[in-house]
């Protein structure tokens, strides 16, 4: 959460409500947001840190709101994160573990693993259609983050039918 | 065999064979012999069912047979073995004549190369089989105007296949199928050669008509596809290996995607 606020914060001074706001404009329902107390927990370690400073403003009616805003470091920070490639998403290990062990135990059935985890991955599937259906067509972000999703999931499905088939081959 | 039935206890399928099941098949293979080759067994005894109204997904990785599979169930193939019922009626000894007839009234076919005519007008390709079924000029013109305008296509009546996208041509064999209101409709890879938007569309309009009331069987390698169905058949080296329906929503922990992807930081 600390990057994407500070490439918020990189269009103009926020407060915390402010931030929290715009990050549910953008990415729509598809993304769980982040609660109010952990944008604020953010901003707290971002200034402990000297990349946002904040800053208090009276209000007439109500109590101070504090107004953050980028200072030369985080903006630095920022350009870093822009800078760098993003890791390779990961393999979902723990499935693989499940099926590199099956045998080991003697009792899990390798084939039937495979199809309980197809079975997860097509209800997701079908979760995440849904998702998309429901979210605005014309509002990108979300859509395309959806679209991410799917596309990782079909990775996923064909990787377990290329483990079904060498499976499938070697006990023939 | 029996992994098979062991992954079917826990499933939370659709309930068995009925006598109102829109196919039934039992037992069906076919084996193509070529001169010099060995035997390929693309479908080795398949049992399988759709009832009234299902959407049914057929998926798996290319050549496990399920292309197969679905021409045998629209009598584009014929079977070695077993039998085959098609809205109560047993179908597999049909000869072709009478295969042609069954096409026409209660089997609609899209495949993924469209196969329109491509020197017909889109108004023609789409009333051709409704004229070849009996319907009169009038009940044919009808029903291709209303499923032209149901599709996005009204204005393109007099167009020729070859001036439409990909995307276009394809919802013109969509409407060629349904123009006879069949009692299924069987999809080849429908949005195997489309783009993304296109597939999109496709998924949309048989989601649609599903919900109409439609039966369905879709072939497809595209989870994203199937996962559109109630119902989804894993196909493998011939067998159906898995046979599950979907629920979608309720039974999930967390939420969104992000069980799939997560922001970092």
């Amino acid at each position: 959460m600390r990057l994407p606020l500070l490439a918020l914060l990189s269009r103009g001074p926020a407060h915390g409500y402010e931030l929290k706001q715009a990050l549910e404009k953008l990415l729509g329902s598809a993304y769980p947001q982040p609660n109010i107390g952990q944008i604020y927990v953010t901003l707290n370690r971002l200034q402990k840190s000297g990349l946002i400073e904040g800053e208090d403003v009276a209000q007439s009616t109500r109590p101070n709101k504090r107004i953050y805003r980028l200072t030369d470091a985080g903006r630095e920070a920022l350009a870093l994160w822009f800078e760098e490639p993003t890791d390779e998403p990961r393999v979902r290990d723990e499935f693989f573990m499940k099926l590199a062990l099956a045998p080991q135990t003697g009792d899990v059935d390798q084939i039937g693993l495979i199809n309980k985890q197809r079975r997860h991955y097509l209800n997701a599937m079908r979760d995440l259609s849904k998702l998309a259906a429901a979210e605005e067509r014309d509002n990108r972000i979300p859509q395309l983050l959806i679209e991410g999703a799917m596309l990782h999931l079909q990775a996923d499905l064909d990787w377990l039918e290329r483990c079904q088939e060498d499976l499938e081959e070697e006990q023939r | 065999m029996s992994r098979e039935q062991s992954s079917r206890e826990e499933s939370p399928r659709a309930a068995g064979p009925s006598a109102d099941s829109i196919v039934r098949a039992e037992g069906l293979v076919k084996t193509y012999r070529t001169e010099g080759a060995a035997p390929v067994e693309a479908v080795r005894g398949v049992d399988l069912h759709v009832e009234r109204g299902e959407f049914v997904a057929v998926t798996g990785p290319s050549g496990a047979g399920k292309s197969t599979l679905l021409h045998l169930l629209g009598g584009l193939d014929r079977p070695d073995g077993g039998s085959l019922w098609l809205d109560g009626k047993q179908v597999d000894s049909y000869s072709e004549a009478r295969w042609a007839v069954l096409r026409r009234k209660k089997i609609g076919i899209v495949f993924q190369f469209f196969n329109l005519v491509s020197n017909l007008t889109v108004a023609d390709n789409v009333e051709l089989p409704a004229l070849l079924a009996g319907s009169t000029p009038r009940q044919a013109r009808a029903g291709r105007e209303e499923l032209l305008a149901e599709l996005g296509l009204a204005g393109k009546e007099q167009s020729m296949p070859a001036e439409l996208s990909g995307g276009e041509q394809q919802r013109v064999a969509l409407a060629r199928a349904l123009v006879n209101t069949p009692s299924v409709l069987l999809a080849d890879e429908p949005a195997g050669s489309l783009d993304s938007k296109g597939t999109r569309e496709v998924l949309r309009l048989l989601s649609r008509f599903h919900q109409r009331g439609q039966t369905i069987v879709l072939v497809t390698h595209d989870a994203r596809m199937a996962s559109a169905a109630d119902r989804v058949i894993s196909f493998f080296d011939g067998q159906v290996v898995d046979d599950v329906a979907l629920q979608g929503g309720g039974g999930r922990r967390g939420g969104g995607v992000a069980d799939v992807l997560e922001l970092k930081g």
